[in-house]
């Protein structure tokens, strides 16, 4: 009987979650975010090394990123004793994985989601997305966490970065057309400013952003230098094959 | 000492030969095959089919190395080869786009038996295994495409299995057979691994060497789509019209071969994901049985025969229509030897009636692979007063327009080939 019970409310906040997501759901199906252009630069060691900096202080708390290796921040110019003095607090050896220590079940609890690995997560949401993403946490008090996210609407994680940032809100102008329609247009402000200014958080997610697209692919800096190397090559086989085909096809008429 | 060692290896060449047929094999299928000399742009696509099959089971061999068929280790082991395998992400990205280029590769083949009529007889049997070729490298394609067991893999294959539950009385047992469980699932993903490293690889190498013991027993035709060998050379026999295969197509091959790899490699190395295309985004995230993606779309090679499916309207709350025309979209290439009546093979010699509705079937097969990619209101809906069409989505309206003449292209064919006006046949191929 109490079972019984503890289902039918369970259903019913579902229902509810569900009815109360439905404008925000409206809103997402209604048209894509704009994104913004994410300045990545994967031969820029000093902002992949910030960024790696920014991600295993900020992000790797509660996201891991279980198929990536300390010891490959050594490609972008990290030495194995910079990563194991600087980065190294959720392992012990450098050769391991990036891990987290929170258990899944009570990260679910707590953030609604198992909060995703972050590993490949530039290859599934795009380094723009990221980009609008990390810069688009606005004070929302009708969330349980008191975020949400212009890109991703009622995203159960908080604004982590908010120190750095500060406190975006939402303003909602009404523009009245000359005909008469009323348009609406939303855009956030800086409410409360953080440690940095908000050219300095630009940057400063950039950085993470780049850094993001770095992990996802740690081999593509390595794979279009050797692109070139293969393409060059390819090349001079076909005019030596040409030739070659040229020659031995002289005799049939 | 030349001498000595010409002598030896010859001695070794005669002893071979008198236990095993291998001077007269190589005579038989290269020195002393003879193709018609008159080849162009679309023969390159045949070894290239064969380079790509190559290519595709060596580097499947190597990944099998380290992949691991196991629903809570395969997406990390994928990761695993992309990072801590040496060259892994170079095998791994050849594999997957081998796969799509497999396809472009394919499909450019089977339009140049569709322009030259190389389906015609004496080579219906070509065509015949080079249908059951495709038909494996689609299952293939399929199976292997559940290995990575990231979101799009996993939605992939559980709409293309339930497909199977909509056949009439034994429908929910051949799906739940396929699956080996009542939903996608590691019994999945271990059988699915089964089917694409061994069962399907085996039947289609069986494939591969009966379409060319065909080809080699009848020839090749050409783009006059004459037979080379009604003019032979009285006293050697060989055809006047033919050319050794080697090494007269062997270097020619090899140029193709070149600009082939060329842009096989700009893929590998500068694009691998193809813009989502040839990875899709989705798929970089882990299988997640709970979590079904936004819009679930199947490879691009697939894209026209699904958008088929969904342009079949359910009849009787059935999807059953649908999967019929889609699986029929694909085998009625069987047929088209028996459909064609025009007494020229070439599209050089056929008349205009020909040439239009081919035009219309490559139409129709581009747009129905495009519409596959996108979700079906794409293109929005019909303003509701339309007639008939009003509140419907536009795009789907579109694909049944286009799924019609994707149709009539192979139904009406008896009569528009026998119809149409031709051109006289030359007597020998032309240069």
């Amino acid at each position: 009987m109490k079972s019984q019970s503890i289902i039918n409310t369970v259903k019913h906040g579902f229902l509810a979650a569900f009815f109360l997501t439905l404008p925000a759901l409206a809103v997402a199906a209604g048209g894509d975010v704009h994104l913004d252009k994410a300045p990545v630069n994967l031969n820029n060691h000093e902002s992949l090394q910030r960024g790696s900096k920014l991600f295993v202080n900020y992000c790797l708390n509660c996201h891991s990123a279980n198929y990536m290796r300390y010891n490959r921040l050594v490609d972008i110019g990290l030495t194995e004793e910079q990563i194991k003095n600087n980065l190294l607090f959720a392992a012990d050896k450098v050769g391991e994985t990036m891990q987290v220590t929170m258990p899944k079940a009570e990260a679910k609890a707590w953030f609604g989601v198992v909060p995703p690995d972050l590993t490949v997560e530039a290859r599934a949401r795009t380094a723009d997305w990221l980009y609008t993403y990390l810069r688009g946490f606005y004070r929302d008090d009708s969330r349980p966490t008191g975020w949400n996210n212009v890109a991703f609407a009622n995203v159960g994680m908080p604004h982590v970065l908010w120190e750095l940032q500060g406190q975006q809100v939402m303003k909602t102008e009404e523009h009245v057309a000359a005909d008469g329609t009323k348009t609406e247009s939303h855009h956030l402000v800086l409410d409360k400013p953080g440690v940095m200014t908000p050219a300095e958080y630009d940057v400063a997610m950039a950085d993470l952003v780049n850094y993001l697209v770095f992990m996802a692919e740690p081999a593509q800096v390595q794979r279009k230098k050797l692109g070139v190397i293969v393409l060059l090559f390819l090349g001079l086989l076909f005019v030596v094959s040409y030739y070659l085909k040229k020659e031995f096809w002289k005799d049939v008429h | 000492m030349k001498n000595k060692v010409e002598q030896c290896m010859a001695g070794v060449l005669t002893w071979v030969d008198q236990r095993f047929p291998l001077t007269s094999n190589i005579k038989a299928h290269l020195t002393e095959y003879y193709a018609p000399k008159n080849f162009n742009f679309w023969y390159f696509f045949g070894s290239l089919a064969m380079l790509v099959l190559v290519l595709q089971i060596v580097t499947g061999i190597f990944l099998t190395m380290h992949y691991k068929p196991d629903a809570a280790l395969a997406f990390g082991s994928v990761e695993y080869i992309m990072r801590d395998v040496s060259w892994g992400w170079l095998i791994r990205y050849m594999h997957s786009t081998g796969a799509s280029m497999f396809f472009v590769v394919v499909y450019l083949h089977m339009f140049r038996g569709l322009i030259y009529g190389s389906y015609r007889a004496p080579r219906e049997l070509i065509w015949l295994f080079g249908v059951g070729i495709f038909l494996v490298l689609m299952g293939e394609a399929f199976f292997g495409y559940l290995l990575p067991w990231g979101q799009m893999s996993y939605w992939g294959a559980q709409v293309i299995i339930n497909l199977f539950t909509s056949i009439p009385f034994i429908g929910p047992d051949v799906s739940e057979w396929l699956r080996g469980d009542y939903v996608v699932s590691d019994a999945t993903l271990n059988r699915f691994f089964a089917f694409h490293v061994i069962a399907l690889p085996l039947v289609l190498l069986g494939l591969v060497v009966a379409h060319l013991i065909a080809l080699h027993e009848v020839g090749s035709n050409n783009p006059d789509g004459i037979e080379i060998k009604a003019h032979k050379d009285p006293k050697t026999h060989i055809p006047l019209d033919g050319i050794p295969f080697h090494p007269y197509y062997t270097v020619k091959d090899i140029v193709g071969v070149a600009v082939f790899l060329m842009v096989f490699s700009a893929i590998i190395f500068f694009a691998p994901e193809m813009s989502g295309y040839f990875l899709e985004a989705d798929n970089f995230i882990p299988a997640d049985p709970l979590q079904t993606p936004a819009h679930i779309a199947p490879v691009w090679y697939f894209t026209p025969y699904y958008s088929i499916l969904r342009a079949v309207p359910p009849i009787f709350n059935s999807q059953f229509p649908g999967v019929a025309a889609m699986g029929l979209s694909v085998m009625i290439f069987a047929l088209l030897p028996w459909l064609d009546r025009s007494p020229v093979k070439s599209i050089r010699y056929r008349g205009s009636l020909y040439k239009k509705w081919l035009a219309l079937f490559v139409v129709s097969f581009i747009v129905l692979g495009y519409l596959g990619t996108k979700p079906s209101n794409v293109w929005g809906v019909f303003d509701a007063s339309t007639w008939i069409v009003g509140g419907a989505d536009r795009a789907t309206i579109v694909a049944r327009i286009f799924t019609l003449t994707y149709f009539l292209f192979f139904i009406l064919m008896p009569w528009y080939t026998k119809k149409d006006k031709t051109k006289p046949v030359p007597e020998r191929v032309t240069a």
